[in-house]
């Protein structure tokens, strides 16, 4: 199962691809991620949030990188969901900033990788994905998550479901004001 | 866009801020703000924070969309700041716009029972986040209806109702419109499910970008309408690029086409005519923007038009109703009136229609009232075989208000010529009831907390 989207970035190629080659950030855009933590021999382990409180954990390497253009990165080990993405990184015309296309490849044992997906995810990865890439944008182009009162936790396609009431928040949402 | 927005001096502006241009590092925050809720619970510390130091409730009022129809006055939690470049803003007046209208009458998807509505306010600032750029506790500022991050490119290209960043529910913009606009306070979730301005107190994002300081000694009812419908109305009239003495057609009367009229004739128009059924609207944009009044349930629009242009037709018109549009002719009216009921027509286009049947060849139509989605029996013939300019847009306010607030210092126009009743926020019911109803003559209503 592969999903793909894309987004333009008004900032330029090097800080972009600076900004996403850093797995430590990706918890700060990607909804699902909870914490990446990368180890001197440049693999990294993963924290996925799944459905009611639990987790799924794998640890991935980096198989591609080619500054500032393309980046790739594939689960090792006995991955609960094998995965593999990419991230490819172009100037945008003008001076609209940078072209960034994510592909993500999930691949499950049994070839389940349908439901276990749904279950990681939510029903629509396509769209968990380009929440994921506005955030990226945001983040980079306004420094901060977007928040209003009806999705004090940003863009996420969970939230936009499950709005609140567009009244004055009462408890600062998690990661409101800095990922610290 | 070319004009007077060229004129802007505005410090805060995002086209001169140099945090926001692409050449500059990224604002990445993190930060904390200067003065966390905590902080001010627990009493003065640091700096004066303004007379909400003082205040000891954390509840306020706010106007609240209860469904179709209803709309309550209620306590809700105080706003606080969500992200460093936050400002809250205690509320000094607030007016009710013809675009809340549609969303009392529920024609705006995606309101949920309870939200904090309204979107023309301005105030004081009491709590600014620490990347709120050059506002501080105590500026008196007009807050603009869109939200605005001043750093992508439709902001730096000044469309700023066009942010692709403030709108944090655009995944559901796009699901029911297939398209996300600008984030807007107090207007529905699919455009952010921000909490609105008819409230004591608001959240302001991007409060280094939005809010226009007000240094003047000039009143609220002076300056308040540069947040939405002064700047609306003057767009309208901009996209019509008037050249001097032409002829302008300004369909609906209400207060964005009066201050349409006085918008087209302060940048050159020859005769500016307003069209509506309301004899007091009428009256009110012929005696305070100096319109030639038609009343279209009284008089022949096209006969009117061309007798006032000598067979030529209007150089150009503004659409300045809407999607709820009233049509004089009765079997449409009813025909709009069926379609949008059962949602096959969302949008009543009656006097789109008309001005685009009604304007010269040539000739440019510009759109500013508001639409939602699609219209039907749309002339596309007339535009094509008269070779017409279709214009139109949500407000790009930013542009327009410090230019806007230079001609009302100068003296050239009183946007205040609008308003016809005063009341307090509690009285937002009664408000949107008559303003709905056209009781009593309203016109604007402009409340204070």
């Amino acid at each position: 199962m592969s999903v793909h989207a894309a987004i333009t970035v008004r900032r330029p190629l090097d800080e972009v691809y600076a900004y996403w080659s850093d797995f430590t950030n990706l918890p700060r855009f990607m909804a699902h991620v909870e914490q990446v933590t990368v180890t001197p021999d440049g693999t990294s382990h993963w924290r996925v949030s799944g459905p009611v409180g639990t987790h799924v954990e794998w640890d991935a390497r980096v198989v591609e990188a080619d500054p500032p253009r393309v980046l790739r990165w594939e689960s090792v080990g006995s991955a609960d969901v094998e995965n593999a993405g990419s991230v490819r990184f172009t100037e945008a015309p003008g001076d609209q900033g940078t072209e960034v296309r994510v592909e993500i490849d999930y691949r499950a044992p049994g070839g389940k990788v349908g439901e276990l997906v749904a279950r990681l995810f939510g029903e629509q990865p396509r769209q968990q994905v380009e929440d994921d890439l506005r955030r990226f944008k945001q983040v980079l182009e306004t420094g901060d998550i977007m928040r209003s009162e009806g999705s004090p936790g940003g863009t996420r396609a969970g939230n936009q479901v499950r709005q609140r009431t567009a009244e004055p928040v009462e408890e600062t949402p998690e990661g409101a004001l800095g990922p610290g | 866009m070319s004009g007077p927005a060229a004129a802007s001096g505005r410090a805060a502006g995002p086209a001169t801020n140099g945090h926001h241009t692409g050449t500059s590092s990224t604002p990445v925050g993190g930060d904390a703000v200067a003065h966390p809720r905590t902080d001010r619970d627990a009493g003065p510390v640091g700096e004066p924070r303004g007379p909400r130091a003082d205040d000891e409730r954390d509840e306020m009022r706010a106007n609240r969309w209860m469904g179709k129809g209803v709309v309550e006055v209620g306590e809700v939690p105080d706003p606080q700041i969500l992200s460093p470049r936050d400002a809250i803003v205690k509320v000094t007046s607030t007016a009710i716009c013809g675009s809340d209208l549609h969303m009392y009458g529920g024609y705006i998807p995606t309101m949920e029972k309870g939200d904090v509505v309204g979107h023309e306010f301005m105030g004081e600032v009491v709590e600014v986040g620490s990347a709120a750029g050059n506002l501080r506790v105590g500026d008196r500022v007009v807050v603009p209806f869109p939200i605005s991050c001043g750093a992508c490119t439709q902001c730096v290209r000044r469309n700023y109702s066009l942010c692709e960043n403030s709108n944090p529910n655009a995944g559901m913009a796009e699901k029911v419109m297939g398209y996300s606009p600008a984030g807007i306070f107090g207007y529905s979730h699919m455009l952010g499910g921000f909490a609105g301005g008819q409230a004591e107190y608001v959240r302001v994002p991007f409060a280094d970008v939005g809010p226009l300081k007000i240094e003047h000694d000039l009143t609220d009812e002076q300056v308040l309408f540069l947040s939405d419908i002064f700047p609306t109305a003057y767009m309208g009239a901009e996209m019509c690029d008037i050249s001097p003495g032409d002829v302008v057609a300004v369909w609906g009367a209400g207060p964005i086409g009066q201050l349409a009229v006085a918008s087209a004739y302060l940048l050159g128009a020859g005769k500016v005519v307003a069209i509506d059924r309301f004899d007091y609207r009428l009256r009110i944009a012929q005696e305070k923007a100096g319109a030639i009044p038609v009343n279209y349930e009284e008089q022949d629009v096209k006969e009117a038009l061309l007798d006032i242009t000598a067979g030529r037709g209007p150089d150009a018109v503004i659409d300045a109703v809407g999607m709820e549009a009233h049509h004089h002719v009765g079997a449409i009216n009813a025909y709009d009136k069926v379609m949008q009921a059962v949602k096959l027509e969302p949008d009543r286009a009656g006097a789109l229609r008309d001005a685009v049947l009604n304007v010269r060849s040539g000739g440019v139509v510009s759109v500013v009232g508001v639409y939602g989605g699609f219209v039907d029996k749309f002339p596309m013939g007339a535009v094509v075989n008269r070779s017409l300019t279709l214009r139109s847009g949500q407000c790009h306010t930013h542009r327009y208000m410090q230019p806007l607030l230079d001609r009302i210092v100068a003296g050239e126009i009183d946007p205040s010529f609008v308003i016809s009743h005063r009341m307090s926020l509690d009285e937002a019911p009664q408000g949107f009831e008559m303003f709905r109803d056209k009781v009593d003559e309203c016109n604007k209503i402009v409340m204070t907390p």
